[in-house]
């Protein structure tokens, strides 16, 4: 049985944690959530994002949402915040993706080109 | 929309937009009467856009021309037998309210309703969430103001707390 006392021992746990970890540069994952990222698949997308963040224990970084970019048909949309560098915009997403993403750009800092707006945009050109 | 969790969903997400701090989701099941409500203390709406909400060519954004959220749950809502209605209030809030029968055959899933505010409750940390889910036997009511009252300064998004919503909420979650 889960219950609200619980959150007594975690409050005090991370209370603990807080003061070491305050004032560092913070990653943020912001997920579209407007009526067509939600039919494309967005909220399976940031569950994944918070899933692989509680696995690896990763401890400053954020997911977040926002409404519609206005690129419906490329939804769902994630952008990547990392401290001190350009925002990278990721497109098409899907759960199998996030994984790849966390491992290579969240937690080493390469974004993996294949999954970002730019790369998507330019295939379908030439196709 | 494949889910009555991303309807719902998408009502939270008319929420937020409408600036509100309170946000209460509520899904009931009486005998074979379906009630989904959500219910914000947003901007509000007056009665001359709250009647023209439901109209897929409306919409109060600017990034496009349609706006099919409300649209979509009223036709969900419809098909099964029911019907939808939006009390709103200028500068008050906003309550949505879709019925239909439990047994209708067009009727949705609920879905993934507790991915939904798990999501919704750390994606949006400075947002209180209500939730009441009574449906066949399943029973769960959070109120994160008790919760956030709990943590004091510990964040609701603290990846603990997190671990913690899954298990209390997530009992059905696609989150194991």
């Amino acid at each position: 049985m889960i219950t609200l006392e619980e959150l007594n021992k975690i409050r005090d746990k991370a209370q603990e944690k807080m003061s070491v970890r305050q004032n560092q540069d913070v990653t943020r994952i912001v997920v579209g959530m407007a009526t067509c990222g939600i039919a494309a698949g967005a909220r399976p997308v940031m569950l994944k994002f918070m899933e692989e963040i509680q696995k690896r224990g990763l401890k400053n970084v954020i997911v977040s949402q926002t409404g519609c970019v206005g690129v419906c048909r490329l939804e769902p949309i994630v952008d990547v915040y990392r401290p001190n560098e350009e925002k990278v915009t990721y497109v098409k997403m899907t759960p199998e993706k996030v994984a790849r993403v966390v491992t290579e750009h969240i937690v080493n800092g390469h974004p993996v080109v294949e999954y970002t707006i730019g790369y998507v945009e330019g295939q379908q050109k030439e196709d | 929309m494949k889910e009555l969790s991303q309807h719902i969903l998408d009502l939270i997400q008319n929420s937020i937009s409408a600036g509100a701090s309170l946000i209460e989701v509520s899904i009931l099941r009486e005998d074979d009467i379906l009630i989904i409500e959500v219910s914000d203390n947003g901007c509000g709406m007056d009665a001359d856009i709250a009647a023209k909400a439901v109209d897929p060519f409306y919409t109060g954004r600017t990034t496009r021309t349609v706006g099919l959220g409300l649209s979509l749950l009223n036709a969900t809502a419809q098909r099964c037998d029911g019907y939808m209605n939006i009390d709103s209030k200028v500068g008050k809030g906003t309550k949505v309210r879709a019925v239909m029968r439990y047994s209708h055959i067009d009727r949705p899933p609920i879905g993934d309703i507790e991915g939904t505010m798990i999501a919704m409750i750390v994606g949006n940390p400075n947002i209180d969430f209500v939730y009441h889910y009574n449906v066949d036997n399943v029973k769960i009511d959070i109120d994160t103001r008790q919760i956030k009252a709990i943590l004091g300064e510990v964040p609701i998004n603290n990846p603990d707390v997190v671990d913690w919503l899954m298990k209390y909420i997530g009992k059905g979650s696609a989150i194991k």
